[in-house]
């Protein structure tokens, strides 16, 4: 805030009239260094929109939908690592950020929610607009208050500040009722609570991780995305010890994809590298995880044969799922660099052999379909770019096929698996860093949950954002799954009778788009889309039924992985006759894994 | 290691008197499926703190688990894991039990054996009020059942630290004062063996 314009002697901000909650907000936002917020009005959030009008220096960005704008603004949070703030009106307001904080809360992302509510006098009326969403949200954010009295309320948004981005981050919502942003306020405004040290494990615990690490032949590190922040320790950590590395999908670019000891990608789409290393490995050193489902496969036939070491800040995440034998609790940036002062460099030529056979074993899409496109996209992604992605077929083959250098330059929802999170996320990521490029990958499905932010990117003049829809005219996902696991029975998945036209929908918005339909078209039309000096969209259309592969099927293990799309093996068969091809059918390979 | 058995284990969670928390904590066990099997809240000695004591049923893992999802809550101040320490426990119960002008005597017989106060005298039915553990008052309930019971009401059980320990530590993360977090120090069989035992919570 400025101090010395428009101020009396008594400090008073004559400027800015008098004080209120509402313009006691915006000041404790800005004296936090919060410059942007995402948002939409409505009638028990006006009086912080007529303050708003008081308060330039911190920037509002309208949505179309108070889902867009709280996914960008985790969009915003998980590239610059640093608190998303949205904002919404009471009720249906409130209740539209639902989706978003539970992702956030999934994701641990920083993130401070505000909502109007009805006068403190009607509360618990049913009056108009009223809905309990400080009780509706309750399990799905980390904290949340109702300010019931003005003079708490900067107090209480510094607290929400520091809540949400401390030890694990996650969503902090304040609901804030009228009469308490109309109400004068008379008293200081917070300046940043300090932040907290984060723990630093015992010594204990590292000498005995220490002593395992040393003890191991086939030792593997795998780092989620609790790990992104302490990613050059990390990366120190495996290179001094000669450790290979599995990121999982919230934890891809914790370590340079270039790096020779990187395997990829656990779990249900996993790489073939990280589920072998994973079944094979005699001691696993987790980082920054918490053994979601998805990433271990069965539980008991997750790392059989490894002892595991567990760095974790959040102490819940230590033998929630997977039994741990040596638990190191505390920051995970102290942890590896301690780990890493004292390497040993590996001596498993064995190992690494196996992993280097494993690692031959991933397959690059080389016939037409959404993996070729998708890597025909992520191919020209420079370090910097950011790549948001939605949910489904195309996330991941993104997560597969895009080689990250550098954290927070992936964005996707992982935990919560959110359709509709990958383009508003774009747009939050994009005006976090202007000068970077926000592509976003996503389906013909998921794409049209929030396609309605279009208009966002036409209102600001956003020029960062590049969307790619792979257009497969399925919610492809659960098409691959009815095919595998339902007998092909196909039920409500498909969308291509009904797709609009994606390119006259972008062109409703001034954003001009641009088509692929083969291999020929492909690069000239990704070169005209990036060369685009406008935000614009690409639509890549691709056959209709593809699968992702690798897969382990859910309920299966690991090891039980089906490598690769068998009916693609059975196409090439019958070009190859007498190459040697595993000809067993998906449905074959699936029920043999889950009587495995 | 970690003990399969469920049983009932004592926890006291000192709370922020705020709005709801009662509601957050109970919405945690549900939410996570953590058995709770009585609760009783009151105020403390110092303002604007509650202290509850939960009667959690689970097995040594669970409650661990509950334990470190609690410390998580933003208004939870401390927690005591009365399983780590020695503690005094007591619920009090209310029970009406039915009386005929023949079974009056006996009735009230029993009670005294059990020290128990009558707190409502009425034509065809007594109040007697019971403190004790939680075996004492399962006696005395069974003791009055055969003569009719009419209602009861159990506050929960209530614990305190004994002695003067009065201000042990929370429950901390320290390694060694928690099954989950205490590393295996036997060989590394194969992790396919021991993890039968350990509880899948979602
Ligand atoms: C909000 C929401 N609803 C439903 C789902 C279940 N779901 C997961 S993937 C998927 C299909 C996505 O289809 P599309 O966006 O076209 O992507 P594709 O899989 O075809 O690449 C669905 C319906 C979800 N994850 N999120
Ligand atoms: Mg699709």
């Amino acid at each position: 805030m400025g101090q010395a314009d428009g101020q009396d002697q008594q400090g008073k901000d004559l400027s800015r009239g008098e004080m209120t909650g509402a313009k006691a907000l915006w000041a404790t936002l800005a004296n936090h260094g919060i410059s942007t917020v995402f948002g939409y009005p409505g009638g028990a959030i006006m009086p912080v929109y007529d303050a708003l009008t008081y308060y330039p220096e911190v920037r509002h960005v309208l949505g179309r939908h108070e889902q867009g704008s709280i996914h960008a603004a985790e969009g915003w949070a998980k590239a610059t690592g640093e608190i998303g703030v949205c904002i919404a009106t009471s009720g249906p307001g409130a209740t539209n950020l639902v989706t978003g904080l539970a992702d956030a809360m999934m994701d641990s992302v920083p993130l401070l929610a505000i909502t109007g509510n009805v006068a403190r006098h009607l509360m618990g009326t049913d009056a108009f607009q009223e809905a309990d969403i400080t009780g509706i949200t309750l399990p799905v954010t980390k904290h949340n208050y109702v300010v019931r009295d003005v003079e708490e309320l900067p107090q209480i948004i510094a607290e929400a500040i520091r809540i949400a981005r401390t030890g694990r981050p996650g969503p902090v919502l304040v609901d804030i009722p009228k009469d308490v942003q109309m109400a004068p306020y008379a008293g200081e405004i917070p300046t940043p609570h300090a932040r907290p040290e984060i723990p630093a494990p015992s010594d204990e615990s590292i000498q005995r991780a220490l002593e395992l690490l040393k003890s191991a032949k086939k030792p593997v590190i795998m780092a989620g995305g609790g790990s992104l922040d302490s990613s050059t320790e990390i990366t120190a950590l495996a290179r001094a010890w000669d450790i290979p590395v599995i990121t999982t999908l919230m934890g891809l670019g914790a370590f340079p994809a270039s790096d020779p000891l990187w395997l990829g990608m656990p779990g249900m789409h996993g790489s073939v590298a990280a589920n072998r290393a994973i079944s094979e490995a005699d001691v696993l050193l987790g980082i920054g995880l918490r053994f979601d489902d998805r990433v271990t496969g069965r539980v008991n036939g997750f790392a059989p044969n490894a002892a595991i070491i567990h760095i974790e800040l959040d102490a819940a995440e230590i033998g929630k799922i997977i039994r741990t034998h040596v638990p190191v609790r505390g920051d995970a940036k102290v942890a590896a660099a301690k780990l890493t002062e004292n390497a040993v460099k590996g001596v498993w030529p064995e190992w690494t052999a196996q992993i280097t056979e494993w690692k031959g074993r991933n397959e690059t899409p080389d016939h037409w379909g959404a993996g070729y496109a998708v890597k025909a996209v992520v191919d020209r992604l420079t370090p910097d770019d950011i790549l948001s992605s939605d949910v489904g077929q195309h996330q991941m083959l993104c997560a597969q096929l895009a080689r990250f250098e550098k954290p927070r330059r992936w964005l996707n929802s992982g935990g919560l698996g959110t359709m509709g999170f990958g383009f508003p996320a774009a747009i939050g990521a994009g005006m976090a860093e202007p000068d970077v490029r926000s592509i976003v990958i996503a389906g013909d499905g998921g794409f049209q949950m929030t396609a309605q932010e279009l208009a966002t990117l036409k209102m600001y003049d956003i020029r960062n954002v590049k969307i790619c829809i792979i257009n497969n005219s399925y919610l492809g996902m659960v098409r691959q799954w009815q095919e595998m696991f339902h007998g092909k029975r196909y039920s409500e998945v498909w969308l291509g009778d009904s797709n609009p036209d994606f390119l006259k929908l972008a062109d409703a918005y001034d954003v001009p788009g641009y088509r692929a339909s083969s291999i020929e078209e492909l690069p000239g039309a990704i070169d005209a889309w990036l060369n685009d000096p406008k935000s614009a969209l690409l639509e890549v259309v691709v056959p209709h039924e593809h699968g992702v592969f690798p897969m382990v099927p859910a309920g299966a293990a690991l090891y039980e992985m089906i490598e690769s799309d068998p009916k693609r093996a059975a196409q090439l068969k019958e070009q190859l006759a007498d190459a040697p091809m595993n000809t067993a059918s998906i449905e074959e390979i699936a029920e043999e894994a889950r009587n495995a | 290691m970690t003990d399969p058995v469920p049983y009932d284990q004592l926890l006291s969670i000192l709370v922020r008197d705020e709005p709801r928390v009662l509601t957050r904590i109970t919405a945690l066990f549900g939410r996570r499926g953590y058995n709770i099997k009585s609760l009783s809240v009151g105020n403390t000695e110092h303002p604007g703190v509650s202290r509850m004591t939960i009667v959690v049923h689970g097995d040594r893992g669970v409650v661990e688990q509950a334990i470190r999802q609690l410390e998580k809550l933003h208004d939870v101040v401390k927690i005591i894991d009365h399983s780590l320490e020695k503690y005094v426990d007591r619920e009090l119960v209310l029970v009406k039990v039915a009386i005929t002008p023949e079974s009056r005597v006996e009735v009230r017989q029993i009670a005294e054996d059990f020290r128990s106060r009558i707190v409502d005298v009425g034509r065809h039915a007594l109040t007697f009020e019971v403190t004790g553990d939680e075996g004492k008052l399962t006696a005395f309930i069974e003791q009055m059942r055969p003569f009719g019971i009419l209602e009861t009401m159990r506050t929960g059980r209530i614990a305190l630290t004994r002695g003067s320990n009065a201000d042990i530590a929370s429950h901390i993360y320290h390694e060694g004062e928690s099954e989950a977090l205490r590393p295996v120090v036997e060989g590394l069989e194969a992790r396919e063996e021991r993890a039968r035992g350990v509880p899948n919570l979602f």
